[in-house]
Formats: structure tokens, sequence, C-alpha cells
């Protein structure tokens, strides 16, 4: 099982580096994922990362991306509610690389 | 995760590359684990006589399938096929020729059902059943998207969709799986559909949408889940709840019900289009997803199905689903079993049930991107090649510009996108940019003389596989949509309705 070390503690993954066990995640570990995936983390960022997880919480499954569009554009204003933003804060895609930073496992399907 | 993939230069036109042998030999999948190869029946690793029990296993099918019998014996080595798979064209890996990779099998045939190889393998290059063996076949059997352009070609009609899925049941019943593939055939079993989308979140996903169409067109229309009575099961790709563009064909398909005052239910249980049981070859995975779909038919006491845009799916639906859980005679005769919501669509605009504001769409040049398994494997409404004048009746009636790509490129000789058949998974990203290429460099042609800006097609698999390819390629990601995202763009709403 691939994984990786961070202050101490061993981190199980998948093949593709997304945590196996969602209990792992910490702001720690985002931003370390977030570094191997050569996203700089501002506060935008956070906020997409954050809204993933309270959705999966309740969903069990990552939101649509037009439902993450619209929670972002009500909370980072309007001009920041469309797919070409969460594509220029996660170039390697909303649902793939922010899910990743996010600790969410990989979405599976034609996506 | 790695994005610095080697991008191939687009040429004026699709050229034969130069051979590369080996070139690919490393790309393989990620092997399925215990987790997901045990729930499904395989061996949870591969199994200790794994040798033995593969040529057993080879023999059941060829007596089983007398289909791969004669694609084992027929070939006569004319090369037709050689140059007509975008993964060779791709890649110039003469693995990825179509003959070469059915002889990847053929040499075990050889060895094990036929005399000359069993006394003198040397001599008809027959080849033992060992570990280099199962290695290229997990990788090679694994560069094929089943897109069957070669069968087109291929005088003798040799289906080498078929020798793939073969070899992928074969492997299988060694324990030695594709992980993604397993994964999400386990998913569709677990909880309903490809992505693991839950009722709650569905329902959810679904309401969010209707209160978005309501906003934007000032028009309540339903995305109604589990309505029992309803006269439409509508069966589509889960994609359709998750991904854009997919999204936009299922708001197309809603206000198409809504404007044919047609009531219609989308199934929690049942929702997946989807079957990626035909991908792996198993008739048994195949038979127990699509169930699923004839169950809740039942259950919802509908009078039809119709299936959304996926390209496989039609495939399943249209040339299996009767044989895998019919008769569907429970459902209104006066209709086809399935139909396609592009035939159903195509129907009401016929009937005049629906107008269209062309101009809706003028910002658009549009060409059609044939999907494999709907123009090589299955039809469409009461016409030969109504799979490909459906689609284009739709994009005529709702666009004032449309233009074909090369006729080489089109309607059966169509290029596949370079992710279907299970291979639209990440790992593979090297194999899907190379595949890509044959018709990338077709749509390039029609986008500088024609000036075209968007790429319809009726496939969840080709549209989240352009999505990430185009603009690798240099293309905007939101050139490629569904064909029911251009009709959801120009349907008149209000007017005319409930004509039928």
């Amino acid at each position: 099982m691939p994984s990786f070390e961070l202050n101490g503690r061993t981190y199980e993954t998948d093949e593709d580096g997304y945590l196996i066990n969602l209990s792992d995640w910490n702001e720690e570990v985002a931003a370390y994922v977030a570094k191997q995936e050569n996203v700089d983390m501002s506060e935008n960022h956070w906020e997409v990362v954050n809204f993933l997880r309270e959705y999966y919480e309740e969903y069990k499954i990552a939101p649509m991306i037009r439902i993450l569009t619209k929670a972002i554009g009500k909370k980072l204003g309007k001009d920041k509610g469309n797919t070409k933003y969460l594509y220029d804060l996660y170039p390697g895609g909303p649902a793939k690389q922010a899910c990743k930073i996010a600790g969410l496992p990989k979405p599976t399907g034609c996506v | 995760m790695a994005h610095d993939h080697e991008v191939p230069e687009l040429l004026d036109d699709i050229k034969t590359p130069a051979l590369k042998p080996g070139s690919m030999g490393h790309l393989a999948p990620y092997p399925a684990t215990e987790k997901h190869m045990k729930p499904l029946g395989f061996p949870e690793a591969r199994v200790p006589d794994w040798e033995k029990r593969a040529v057993e296993k080879m023999g059941e099918m060829l007596k089983k399938y007398r289909s791969l019998q004669v694609y084992m014996d027929i070939c006569v080595k004319c090369g037709a096929c050689t140059d007509k798979c975008h993964y060779f064209l791709g890649t110039g890996d003469p693995n990825n020729m179509p003959v070469q990779r059915a002889e990847l099998m053929r040499s075990v045939y050889r060895r094990y059902f036929t005399v000359g190889g069993r006394m003198f393998p040397g001599l008809v290059k027959a080849r033992d059943f060992d570990e280099e063996t199962l290695k290229q076949w997990f990788t090679y059997y694994h560069q094929c998207s089943q897109c069957r352009r070669c069968s087109v070609f291929c005088p003798y009609g040799i289906d080498t969709a078929e020798i793939s899925m073969a070899a992928r049941e074969i492997m299988d019943a060694i324990g030695v799986g594709h992980k993604y593939t397993a994964e999400i055939v386990n998913k569709v079993h677990d909880i309903g559909n490809n992505l693991g989308i839950p009722k709650p979140a569905l329902s959810g996903t679904l309401q969010f949408l209707e209160d978005d169409m309501l906003e934007n067109t000032g028009h309540e229309i339903k995305l109604p889940l589990d309505q029992e009575g309803a006269e439409v099961l509508l069966i589509t790709p889960s994609a359709d709840f998750f991904s854009e563009p997919h999204i936009q064909s299922l708001m197309g398909y809603a206000k198409v019900f809504h404007q044919a005052g047609i009531s219609y239910t989308i199934s929690s249980y049942a929702s997946e289009a989807a079957n990626f049981g035909m991908f792996i070859g198993s008739f048994e995975q195949k038979k127990k997803i699509a169930k699923r779909v004839a169950e809740q038919a039942r259950a919802l006491k509908v009078k039809r199905i119709v299936v959304g845009e996926c390209g496989h799916a039609w495939r399943v639906a249209y040339s299996f689903w009767n044989t895998l859980n019919g008769p569907f005679d429970y459902l209104d005769p006066r209709y086809p079993v399935p139909q396609h919501i592009c035939e159903f669509t195509h129907d009401l605009i016929q009937k005049g049930a629906l107008t269209f504001d062309k101009e809706a769409n003028d910002a658009y040049v549009v060409t059609m991107h044939d999907s494999c398994n709907v123009a090589r494997a299955s039809r469409m409404g009461s016409h030969p090649g109504g799979q490909f004048t459906i689609p284009r009746d739709l994009i005529r009636a709702t666009c004032n510009h449309f233009v074909d790509m090369d006729e080489d490129t089109i309607h059966e000789k169509t290029l596949c996108c370079g992710g279907g058949g299970g291979l639209l998974t990440d790992e593979l990203m090297d194999l899907r940019i190379k595949g890509a290429m044959p018709r990338v460099t077709a749509l390039k042609r029609v986008m500088d003389e024609h000036k075209v800006n968007f790429l319809a097609l009726i496939c969840a698999i080709c549209k989240a596989q352009f999505n990430k390819i185009l603009p690798m390629y240099g293309i905007p990601m939101d050139t490629v949509g569904g064909v029911h995202q251009l009709v959801s763009n120009a349907i008149q709403l209000g007017t005319n309705k409930g004509i039928v």
C-alpha cells in the first residue's frame, strides 16, 4: 500500500495519492498534498476544501460541480462562482485535485 | 499526480506512424485487489495454478462463443487493420495494431488448441501462457478501447473488441483484474451507480438543478426521482448527475419531457445507464447490472424506458437488454424497448411538440463526434443509419451552423475518443492523450477550415475524455458538450405545451 510520512506519522494512500482513511485528514496533511500537487493554498483554496469536506460529511460523495461553483460563488463573490475559477484554483480539476487535497476518495466513473 | 505528459504534435492529416516496438509496454492499469475482486466472484488474487486455469477458461470460452473460435482461426494477416486503431496511430507500438493485439491471444490459442502448436510450437509461433505473456495481455488488452473500428475494415469482420473482452474475462478468472472497472462494478452493486452517489445526494442534486432551471428559465422543470406510475423511466449515466458538461444534457432531457408533457422518473436504485460488465467481458456482471433497470421498470410501473447520452450503455441496452433480462412485455408495445433519448426527442419534433430558437446556439459552429458503441454496435430509430442521422437532425433542428468532419473519421469509420472500454482512468493518461490524437487531428481541421467551436456527442465517456484531453491540445474544454445541451439551449418553453 503506498503511503507518505509527515511529522513522524505514516499516511496510507491509494496509488494516486488519495488518502485511504478519511479520518487521517488534517490541515497539515492537506497542505502537504497540495504542495505535492504544486497548488499554493490561499484562503480561497481552503474555502473549496472546507466546502467539499462539509458536503462529503453529509452526503458521502463529492458534490456535483455546479453545486460547488454556486457555493463558492456565494462565499467568495459571484464572479468566482464558475468552473473557470475553480480550474484557476485547481488546474488538475476541482473534482479530482481538490478532492485529493480535501482528503476525499477519488471520484470514479465517467468523470 | 504528474501533469507533464507528452502531447503529440498535430499534423494536417492522420498519418501512419513509424513503428516504435514496445514503446507502450510499460503502461498497464492498476491491478484490482481482493477488496474489489472477491465480491464479483473472481479469485481475490492470482491463483497458484493460473497458467492451467487460464487455458481451461479459454477452452470453455471457445466452446461457448463460436465467434471467438472463428476469430482465432480465420485471420489471414492481410494487414487491412494495421493502421486503423487510434492507439496504434497515436503510439506507433505494433502491439497496438489490431492484428498484433489479437496475435497475443492467437499465439496462445495455437499452443494449446491446435495440433501444430501442441507438437511444434516454435514452427507455428505458438506461445506458452507464461509470466511474460500474461504481462503483455494485461498491458495491451488494456490498451484497446473496444471501439471496433478495426472490424469495419477487416474483410472477415474480426471483432477485436470481443477478443479483448475475452482476454479480460480470462484474466479475471485467474484473479488478475483491472482496478478501475472492478471498483466501479462494485459501486453499482453496492450503491446503484458508477460514481457511488447515494439516494440523499442524488435527491439533493436533482432538487438543486430544478431550482437552477427555475431561476434561469422561469419554468418549473422537474427531475422526478422514484415516482411510481410515471410514463417513462429515464436511465442515464451517473456522470449526468455530477460532471460538466454532462449535467447540461440532463437539463436538456428534463426540458424535453417538460415541454412534451410526458411524465417520467429517474430511479435511485437504477441510477446508472453505464454497464462496465461489458468492458470486462463478463456476461454475469453485465446481466446483474442491467437487472436493476428491468426490476425498476416493473416496480415503478412505467410504460417506456428511455436511455440518456451514454455510448456503451446504449449498446448494452439496444443489443443485449432483451437477452439479459427480457422479455420486456410489461412495457407499452407501441414504443421501442429501449428508446434512445435522441430518438425520443426526434419523434417529438416530428410530431410538432417541440419548437426551437436556433439563434440561441448561434455562437456555435457545431460538428458531431460519433461515439463508437452507438456508431458501430447499435442502431437508433426505424431506419438503417439512424444512429448517425437522428443526432445530426437534432443538431440541425437546434443550430444554424453545422459541419461534419472528414468522412473517414465519422459514421461507422468514427475514431474513438481514446478513453472508452474501461480506459478512462488517470494512470493510462499517456495512452488516452496519444489515442485521442487522430480524432483531435480531424477536429482541428474543421476548427481551422470552418471555425468549428463545438464538438457535440452522445456519450458520457467521450465527454469526460475530451473535457480532459482537448485542453492538452490547446482546445478549450467547453468545446465539448452533449447533443441535448444544444437542445437545452434552444428549446422554447411554454409554447404548444403538451401537444402529444
